[in-house]
Parts: structure tokens; sequence; C-alpha cells
């Protein structure tokens, strides 16, 4: 009998044992399902943490000062000590000597108090001071109005940048560009308002939000405001992701040198990648999807041994027709095989209604609880492979068995 | 045809062995008819089982056309049933899902042949047992008499030489009892061979001969036309 055949009758059975055949769909594509959406939820928090890290710029090192020594002897927390400059920012600038460096943002900040003079409102949040090359290294841009140039810096101007969510707070409805803000009772008037990144939850992942910020000509800042001129951070991008280690070396030997510290663990300054950032955020996540995917592997188990129990108990039922089909001239070969079509069928029509219910559920999802779910072609893979695995063991065998007795052993048998 | 030399089969169940062949010696020509009486617990149905190829012999020797069946592998085996034997049960054994069409044409299905080829067999041979109106019909939706008829069909469609019915009229009215002892009477007028076990002497009575076990053994054998 060709293959061609078998398939027909392994089909001819399928649809004529109706419920059994959908009771066994349904407990598989639910199991499928579940794997699929578990580790797609997994996924998508993975990946929502990793693009709010790139939203912080890409190719970026982050310098902060190291810790210092107080006078009494007592050594501080990293960034306390007031060891970077500008002229440290200004040299990492230069092309000769750091060639992989592409751009130089030197950030001072602090938190302050913002009121808009027009209303009275009041607003505390960050305020950067800084140079033109930030919103490079950020990766930013304006919506409104313009950034800081650098005849700002130049002229030390008194003028800001607002974050979108910043110029919400403060002005509302109203255009912020050309408002008056007071910071440290320095009037400040708006000259742009900066894209909007949209990592509301950000805030939890990389501990600030990128939506709420004021930037201004760090002149301005060092001189009027905050009346300090070193450095919170150095913020350098590299020329691409493939020359950030070369730019992070360059960045470190010069920083050395400019420090006059011979050892590097005397140090007093720190480097640091997003990526590292990244690594660490997405292998907690990669926890998470392990720890999901494993609760989801066990409900696909025990969906698979409801679909073993139906299968088990059909094949039982089954047995005298076994035995009758085998009487009628069918070789064991033949019946293990139309139980194989049988069970593949069913382990495929499963898995394929599953993966269809689990690509609803990712659409349905998000929308219901707020989660992105991040569908993963392995994982549906996977999941398929056991359903197959389980309808094929517990489907073919006890047949496989059953086709091997005398015939009339199995026609016997109720 | 059929040739069983000092045939015995032994069921174990447990510690318990029962004997329900206890050494069968018989012969049965090409085209012959013989019926096979005795009383229940004979040994008959085990008996026709061993001659179908659906069970082996514990011992002894049984030759089938010629060919020594107990060398024989499980394909080969199949492969006899298939092209050479065609059976009657008493319980009809059709599979209740399928229509009479599909449960005829099932042994073709394992015989190899093509689907055209064997729905028009499958067609005639429903439309000689009187069933040519009913072919789509499920066998719930058949009397018992009919669902025999069936069984005849599906018994008689591959052509076999040989055919074998466990007392197939035994979960039948007399009526339905004519009718499917007529056609197997039918069938061996065409030539072929037919071992019919039967209860009742009145069915046996329409065969050439009859053999009569008992406890496993041959006890009488005579010749009735
Ligand atoms: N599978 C089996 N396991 C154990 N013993 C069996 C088995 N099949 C039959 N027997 C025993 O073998 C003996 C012969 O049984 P068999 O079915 O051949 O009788 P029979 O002549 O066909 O009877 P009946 O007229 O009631 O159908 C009986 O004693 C029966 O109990
Ligand atoms: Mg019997």
């Amino acid at each position: 009998m060709s293959w061609f055949e078998t398939l027909r009758t392994g089909l001819e059975s399928v649809r004529t044992h109706r419920l059994r055949s959908s009771l066994t769909v349904l407990g598989i594509m639910i199991g499928i399902a579940a794997v699929i959406l578990t580790v797609g939820l997994g996924q998508g928090a993975q990946n929502q943490v990793s693009s709010e890290i790139t939203a912080l710029g890409t190719n970026l090192l982050t310098i902060s000062p190291g810790s210092s020594t107080s006078s009494a002897g007592i050594r501080q927390g990293l960034g306390s000590a007031t060891t970077l400059s500008q002229a440290d920012a200004a040299a990492l600038a230069s092309k000769v000597v750091a060639p992989d460096i592409k751009a130089v943002a030197p950030v001072i900040s602090s938190g302050a108090s913002l009121t808009d003079t027009a209303n009275s409102n009041t607003w505390t949040t960050t305020v950067n001071g800084s140079t033109p090359a930030w919103a490079t290294v950020r990766g930013r841009s304006v919506t409104q109005g313009r950034f800081i140039d650098r005849q700002d810096v130049t002229d030390h101007t008194a003028v800001a940048v607002l974050g979108s969510d910043t110029a919400a707070e403060l002005f509302g409805p109203l255009d912020p560009v050309g408002q008056t803000v007071q910071v440290n009772g320095v009037p400040l008037s708006v000259i742009g308002v900066l894209n909007t990144v949209g990592s509301s939850s950000s805030s939890s992942s990389t501990g600030s939000d990128q939506d709420d910020q004021v930037v201004v000509p760090i002149t301005t800042a060092t001189e009027r405001l905050f009346g300090t001129s070193s450095l919170s951070s150095i913020l350098v991008q590299a020329t691409s992701s493939g020359t950030l280690s070369a730019a992070y070396q360059e960045a470190d030997t010069e920083l050395l040198a400019m420090h006059q510290i011979t050892s590097p663990t005397q140090a007093d300054f720190t480097i640091t990648s997003e990526s590292s950032l990244v690594s660490t955020a997405t292998s907690v996540d990669r926890t998470l999807t392990v720890l999901l995917g494993g609760i989801a592997g066990i409900s696909l188990l025990v969906g698979g041994i409801g679909v073993m129990n139906i299968m088990l108990v059909s094949v039982t039922e089954r047995i005298r027709e076994i035995g009758l089909r085998k009487a009628l001239g069918a070789t064991p070969s033949l019946i293990r095989r139309q139980f194989l079509v049988e069970a593949s069928v069913l382990g495929l029509a499963g898995g394929a209604l599953g993966a269809v219910l689990a690509v609803v559920g990712s659409v349905v999802l998000p929308h219901a609880t707020g989660y992105p779910v991040s569908l993963s072609g392995v994982a549906a893979g996977g999941a398929l492979a056991i359903a197959l695995t389980i309808g094929l063991v517990f489907g073919v065998y006890p047949a496989s068995r059953a086709a091997h007795l005398p015939p009339i052993d199995a026609l016997r048998s109720e | 045809m059929i040739d069983l030399e000092e045939v015995t089969k032994v069921y174990r169940t447990g510690s318990l062995s029962v004997a329900a062949l206890r050494g069968i010696t018989l012969r049965v020509d090409e085209g012959e008819y013989v019926a096979v009486m005795g009383p229940s617990g004979s040994g008959k149905s085990t008996l026709m089982h061993i001659v179908g190829c659906l069970d082996v012999p514990t011992s002894g020797r049984y030759r089938l056309a010629g060919a020594d069946v107990g060398g024989m592998a499980v394909r080969q085996l199949a492969e006899v049933r298939s092209r050479q034997i065609g059976f009657v049960f008493q319980q009809f054994n059709l599979l209740p899902t399928m229509t009479a069409l599909r449960n005829v044409e099932l042994p073709l299905v394992y015989a190899g042949v093509d689907r055209a080829d064997r729905r028009r067999r499958a067609l005639r041979a429903l439309g000689r047992v009187g069933l040519g109106d009913r072919v789509q019909h499920r066998p719930g939706e058949l009397s018992g008499g009919q669902q025999q008829r069936v069984a005849i069909a599906r018994a008689l469609v591959t052509d076999p030489a040989l055919i074998l019915a466990d007392e197939p009229t035994g979960a039948l009215d007399s009526q339905s009892s004519a009718e499917v002892i007529a056609l197997l009477n039918e069938l061996h007028q065409a030539g072929r061979t037919l071992v019919l076990i039967t209860h009742d002497p009145d069915v046996a009575g329409v065969a050439q001969r009859s053999v009569r076990l008992r406890d496993g053994l041959l006890v009488a054998e005579e010749a009735l036309v």
C-alpha cells in the first residue's frame, strides 16, 4: 500500500472520530499556544529593556569621576570626586588622540527646581549643562524650536531646552518655546523641546526618565546655575559599535595621561559602556524567560499527559479494529504507518492551531495587559516538536504493539 | 487446499492451560464445501482461526494450497490472508465509522488495488449480495442480515479461493439466515472452497461434507451429498 493510500486511511480515521480528534487537537493547541506566548512575553520584556537602553544613545561610553578621599581619610562613593574637567573632554574630542571617538559631550547634572515665571508652576527635575554634542551622543533631536548651539556655549546664553514631559508639566498645552523658566533663581528662556522617546517605564530599568530633563549650555550651568566647573560625566560616542572597545582604550589612556596616573588601578575615573548595562538587564530578563518557559513547559507536559491519555484510550478502544484490519490483510508495518499518520496529523493540526492562537494572543495580550509579546520561532518549533513527540510516542507505540499481536487476540479483545 | 496434520492448540492463561485442539488431522480439497459442527467450546472457532492464519497452532503442521504456513513470516501471513482467504464472522466485524462501501473496499486497500478499480469491485460485490442501494449506509443504519451481507461482500471482493465463515447465521433470524446461506451456496457453486461453522443441522445440510468436533478432537466425518 502506498504512502498516499496510508495518508488517506489515516485522515479518514481522523475524520470519522471527530470528537476524539478535536479533543486531542485542543489539548495540543492550548499547550503549544501557552508555551509560545509565555516565552514571547519574556522575550518581549527583554527586547523592551534593550530598546530603552539603546534610547540612551548608541555606541556610548560614560566616563564618571572616581571615588575621592576626604581630608579626614574617608573614601567617598563613586562619582563624588571632582576629577573630570572640561579640558579632559576637549582632549578626548581630539581626532589625533582618539581617532575612534566620534563625539564627546561633557555634562554637569544636578537636580533643580524649575519655576514657570508666568504662572508660578514649579517642577523639580534634572538639569544638564552640556554642549551641542549632547544631542548627537544621546541620539536626540528637537521637535520644536532649536537645540543649544556653539554660540550659546560661548556666550553663556540664558537658554534651556526642555524634555517633552517637563514642558508639559510646566506649560501644559501652551507652546513652551519663548516662555521663561527660572532655575535656581536665574531666568532662562525656552528655545526648544526634545523629541519624545516614550520610555515611561524606563525609570525602572535605566534610572532616569529621558523625557523629563532640561539641557542648558554648559557655560551657563557652571557660571550661572551651579557655581562649579567639575563635570558629572563625560559622554563619549564611538564611531561604530565595532570601535567601542578601541574608543574605550583611547579614552582610558588619554585620561590616565591627563591626570598623570601611572597605574590603571589608581584611576580616578570609571568608564562604563551602555552595552554592559544592556547585558546585565538582558541577563535578568533571560532568567525571567527561562522561568516562564519552564512554567509553560510544565503546562505543555500536563497537556501532553492529557493527549497521551486520549491517545492510549483510543488505541485500546481500537485494538479490535487493528485485529480486523490485520485479518483483512494489513501488515503490522501498515498498521503502524496508519497510526503514525493519524498521530502526526493530530499533532501538526494542534501545533499549527496553537501557533495561530499564539499569534492572535500576541496581538491581543499587549492591548489587554500592556506587556509586549515577541514571538520566537525557536519556542514555536520546540513546542511543535514536543507536541509531535507526545502524539507519536503515545499514539504509535501502543498501536505498534497491538499490530504485533496475533490478529485473533486483537479481534477478541474487548 | 487445506491440509492439517496433528494440529494442537493450547491456550495458557496464567498457570491454567486449556487444550482447545488436541490433534486434528483434516484435509479439505479445492472447491469443497465443508461444515464444521460440534458443541460449544469444542474448538470450532479455534480451528477456523488457525485455518485462516489468524492464529498459529501450538504444534502440528498446516499446509495451505501446498505452502507450509508454520514457516511463514508475519508479512507473508498477511499476504496469504489478503490474497487467499475471505472471512465472515459471527459478529460481522464491520468498522462502524465507515460506510458499507468503504468496509468492502478495505481488503482491496491492503491488496494494493488502485482506487477506481477498488470502487468498481466493491460496488459489484455489494450488488451481488443485493445491497446495491445501501452502499453509503453505515453498519449502524443496516439490519443484522444486511450487515452480514456486507461482511460477505467484503469476504468475496478480493476473489479469494477459500472462504471461512464462523457461525455466519448465529445472530440472524431464519429469513436472513436463509438469504446468507443461499449466498454462500452461490459462492461454492462459483468454485470456491468453503468452510462453514454452524450449530444448525439445516445449515450444515447444504454442505457436501460435515465434520464434528468434541473436546478438541475430530469425532465424526460424514459425506452429506
Ligand atoms: N483466547 C483464549 N484463551 C483461553 N482459552 C480460550 C481462548 N479461546 C478459546 N479458549 C478455550 O478454548 C476452547 C475452545 O474454544 P472455541 O472458541 O474454539 O470453541 P467453539 O467450538 O468455537 O465454541 P462456540 O460454539 O461456543 O463458539 C474453549 O474451552 C475456550 O474456553
Ligand atoms: Mg465459536
